[in-house]
């Protein structure tokens, strides 16, 4: 139990940790983010900074890991194992990056966003949720 | 043309490396990938310890325009989209993500870090349609 409540209070940190890097990187603004997808009009690369950031820090973290039994928490370290590209993943992707482009939200931005109670995140995030749920639906009755 | 402007290197890097060091911390402690489509989807399906930390993990993310008006003001955020194209866009994004196996994060930040071939896939797919979407609505309708 004590375990548990460790290991919800880091990822809780974790999270906000995680959000005030969204709200400095200007990942909370779609404004920001398609202008960084506009790559034909006036281009604003900052978010590939944002990238650059955050995968060399990760990359640390992965690599230190790799040398430890467990994880801090002693908890196992749970490395993805699908390797495999296949439909669900292309397809998810494409429409992924459909309605990123449309709006200029991905999921922790929108989160933030409706965190701060701005009924544009608000509504988004409703109907991202009702997408996870339609999305598992569907991947359980192909499989 | 680049967007001299708009262009801020350094609070985009400095942001970058706070998420960089959030994903890092929720690995090393928790060993967990810090994939918002994949933990915000499992709380609400997950049941017991599971869901505790996911929902933590959302709790946190949700909370923090909060305890950054605390130390400053909001950053601006400027939302042109109507109330039924954002619906539109979060149901393919919520839908997207999670029939694709992540996002954002799960494949363009943790699994490009692990150097995994299937998160280079969806990342390049994804970026490639987001900016061809932009394209579209911008200079071509």
């Amino acid at each position: 139990m004590r375990k548990n409540w460790f290991i919800s209070a880091s990822a809780f940190i974790c999270g906000l940790l995680f959000g005030l890097g969204l709200l400095m990187a200007g990942m909370a603004n779609p404004a920001k983010v398609l202008g960084f997808l506009d790559i034909a009009g006036l281009w604003d690369p900052s978010l590939a900074l944002v990238m650059v950031g955050g995968i060399v820090v990760t990359f640390i973290a992965f690599t230190i890991s790799k040398k430890m039994p467990q994880s801090l928490l002693q908890t196992k370290f749970n490395w993805p194992d699908a390797t495999a590209i296949t439909r669900p993943l292309l397809i998810g992707s494409t429409l992924f990056g459909l309605g990123w482009g449309l709006v200029g939200l991905c999921p922790g931005p929108a989160l933030v966003l409706a965190g701060s109670g701005a009924i544009e995140g608000l509504i988004f995030v409703v109907f991202m949720l009702i997408g996870f749920r339609l999305a598992d639906v569907v991947q359980a009755r192909l499989s | 043309m680049i967007d001299w402007t708009h262009f801020t290197p350094q609070s985009a890097l400095s942001g970058g490396l706070i998420i960089g060091f959030a994903t890092a911390l929720l690995w090393l402690l928790n060993g967990r990938i810090a994939g918002i489509s994949g933990i915000a989807a499992g709380a609400l399906t997950s049941v017991g310890a599971e869901r505790q930390w996911r929902l933590a993990f959302v709790l946190g993310l949700v909370s923090s325009s909060w305890i950054w008006l605390m130390l400053a003001p909001l950053p601006e955020v400027v939302v042109t989209s109507n109330y039924q194209l954002l619906a539109l866009a979060g149901l393919l994004v919520g839908f997207g993500a999670r029939l694709g196996s992540g996002c954002t994060s799960g494949h363009g930040v943790c699994g490009l870090s692990r150097l995994s071939g299937r998160s280079l896939v969806a990342t390049v797919t994804f970026m490639t349609v987001a900016m061809g979407t932009v394209f579209v609505v911008r200079h071509v309708v």
